[in-house]
């Protein structure tokens, strides 16, 4: 064995116990890192607590099960008051169900295009145009809802009103659109691209590429992208409250307005005594947004995860 | 830079008969170039039916590059420019206005093994059916007949629903065989196919080439020396871009070269 310098030896040994700048800098990054990433979970459980609390008296003293799911009589400030959520929670279903069979095509078409055909300049453009579309506010997409497409949407269809699902799901579409538009074509590019010149050494022309290989190898990707669309479409309160009608109305076609779980909170909560029955009411419609939200995002997270596993 | 063998000039008389018949592959001035960077210029020089046909040569020295132009997979390649005349059966590639119906006719094979992410039956019928195959009893024969033929059968017979992706790299290679085979090819190209995989499943799959020299025209790009020995009837040379040379392998590998950058490289004194 080499023996080792003495004076090396005993530096090495007071190295050992040293703390210097960069140990304490690295202690206290650590902590920050930590208290960052238990904050997220601190803050969501704390959401659901304080939402259950408030309207816990109310689920378990007065609210009637059948009448919240089964009745569309949402009156709260009535003598006799009732609490039927049923139009509003078909509300808010049809309204983004409406966005999604509008917004879900076309923002698999662009995220196809900016993934597979589109190249250099074009394929910049494009991502900052649909980065920049989920940077408008919701309050202006309202505003757009109620000036420009409600009579838009009397002229062309010959309605009386233009406040409907279908203006409320159109633009709610197009605020869901950003986001499915982005995830899916991360999806798509996450596609290793050995798979698109083997099917090409096959023969396949592009169409077949995408469609036979790339969708399929990406389809869990591209289907988060369209859950978590949906989860913002739920969740989407301003611009849905401007341009829907907000008419507690169970709908027959689209051109009928219709009131959104969302709306009603934003829209009632400012009036009503904190702790009564009805604030009870608009908080339970919350856990509901809450439970729903929860279950699409996770459902969107655990088939992302999938694609891990192959 | 010397071209013995390019064309009529090299005489076919002492190349027996292999070579009676019009080349299957033509290959006049080409130019390979990326974004203006040139990758493999000036090429003539011609493919034989039946023939394994080696190209060896070190990293960046324009082998995997003429592959690509073969079959045109240059076409979706931004940058890539092709100039010159590749003919294959007579007919310039550059005609075909179907590149699809051309790169149908031309397996390809991979220096990676590529598993689609689809089972190991659906991989293998995956060209028959663009084709419009849609009787199962003529894919299975298809999928049986192609794996035989890539000795992978035997393996396989009993997992053909698994995934292509989770077989070993050996057996996804033998994979991708067959499914160049699938599409009953002329020619078929190999690039560096052994990268890869271990040498005993090197030798199935040189066995496998061997076998298949008697039905197509094999195309095969190695970093191996030794492999193009074992395997090419004749050998080309490719250096930074150039052809220096393009002979019958056992004359290169017997020392009777013209360039003796060729002697060099297969001596194993660079690249």
């Amino acid at each position: 064995m080499t023996p080792v310098p003495r004076a090396r030896l005993s530096a090495d040994t007071a190295a050992m116990d040293r703390r210097d700048a960069a140990w304490y800098v690295d202690r206290i990054a650590q902590w920050l890192v930590f208290a960052g990433g238990v904050s997220a979970i601190v803050f969501i459980v704390g959401i659901f607590v304080f939402v259950t609390r408030e309207g816990l008296d109310f689920v378990l003293g007065s609210l009637n099960l059948r009448e919240f799911f089964g009745s569309i009589a949402w009156r709260p400030t009535s003598n006799n008051p009732t609490y039927g959520a049923l139009a509003l929670i078909v509300g808010t279903a049809s309204v983004t169900g409406f966005a999604m069979l509008m917004s879900v095509p076309l923002s698999l078409g662009v995220a196809l295009f900016i993934a597979e055909f589109a190249t250099g300049k074009t394929r910049e453009t494009l991502k900052i145009l649909v980065e920049m579309l989920a940077a408008i506010p919701s309050v202006v997409w309202g505003f757009v809802g109620m000036s420009i497409m409600n009579p838009l949407i009397i002229e062309t269809f010959d309605v009386p009103v233009g406040l409907n699902v279908m203006n409320a799901g159109l633009i709610l579409g197009l605020m869901a659109a950003p986001i499915m538009t982005t995830i899916a074509e991360d999806a798509l590019k996450a596609v290793p691209d050995s798979y698109r010149e083997a099917a090409e050494a096959l023969g396949a022309t592009r169409w077949e590429v995408i469609w036979k290989v790339v969708i399929p190898a990406s389809k869990n990707g591209i289907l988060a992208a369209v859950l978590l669309g949906v989860g913002r479409g739920f969740g989407e309160t301003m611009a849905v409250l401007m341009a829907s009608g907000h008419a507690i109305n169970l709908p027959t076609s689209p051109f009928d307005s219709v009131r959104a779980l969302t709306a009603t909170i934003a829209a009632e909560l400012g009036d009503t005594v904190q702790g009564g029955n009805h604030w009870g009411a608009l908080f339970t419609l919350g856990i509901l947004l809450f439970v729903v939200t929860f279950v699409i995002n996770l459902t969107a997270d655990i088939v992302v995860r999938g694609i891990g596993k192959e | 830079m010397v071209e013995s063998g390019v064309g009529a000039g090299a005489g076919k008389g002492d190349r027996g008969p292999l070579y009676a018949e019009p080349p299957t592959i033509e290959v006049r001035d080409l130019h390979i170039a990326y974004g203006g960077r040139s990758a493999l210029s000036d090429v003539s020089f011609d493919v034989y039916r039946h023939e394994i046909f080696g190209i060896i040569g070190p990293a960046n020295s324009g082998k995997t590059s003429f592959l690509r132009a073969l079959n045109r997979m240059s076409d979706f390649v931004t940058g890539m420019e092709v100039r010159g005349d590749v003919r294959i059966n007579g007919k310039d590639i550059g005609d075909w206005r179907n590149v699809y119906a051309l790169r149908s006719r031309i397996g390809v094979v991979f220096p990676l093994p590529v598993g689609l992410p689809m089972s190991v039956y659906d991989n293998v019928a995956f060209a028959p059916r663009l084709r419009g195959i849609r009787r199962k009893s003529e894919l299975d024969d298809v999928v049986e007949r192609c794996l035989t033929r890539a000795a992978l059968w035997d393996e396989v017979k009993d997992r053909l629903d698994s995934l292509g992706s989770l077989l070993s790299g050996g057996q996804q290679q033998r994979l991708t065989i067959a499914r160049a085979l699938s599409q009953e090819p002329e020619l078929l190209l190999l690039d560096e196919f052994s990268i890869a995989v271990d040498p005993v499943t090197t030798m199935r799959i040189e066995d496998v080439l061997r076998e298949l020299r008697s039905e197509l025209t094999i195309v095969l790009v190695t970093n191996l020396v030794q492999q193009a020995r074992r395997l090419a009837d004749r050998t080309a040379f490719f250096l930074n871009g150039t052809l220096v040379e393009i002979g019958k392998t056992e004359h290169l590998f017997e020392g009777r070269v013209n360039d003796e950058r060729t002697s060099h490289y297969i001596e194993g004194r660079f690249g």
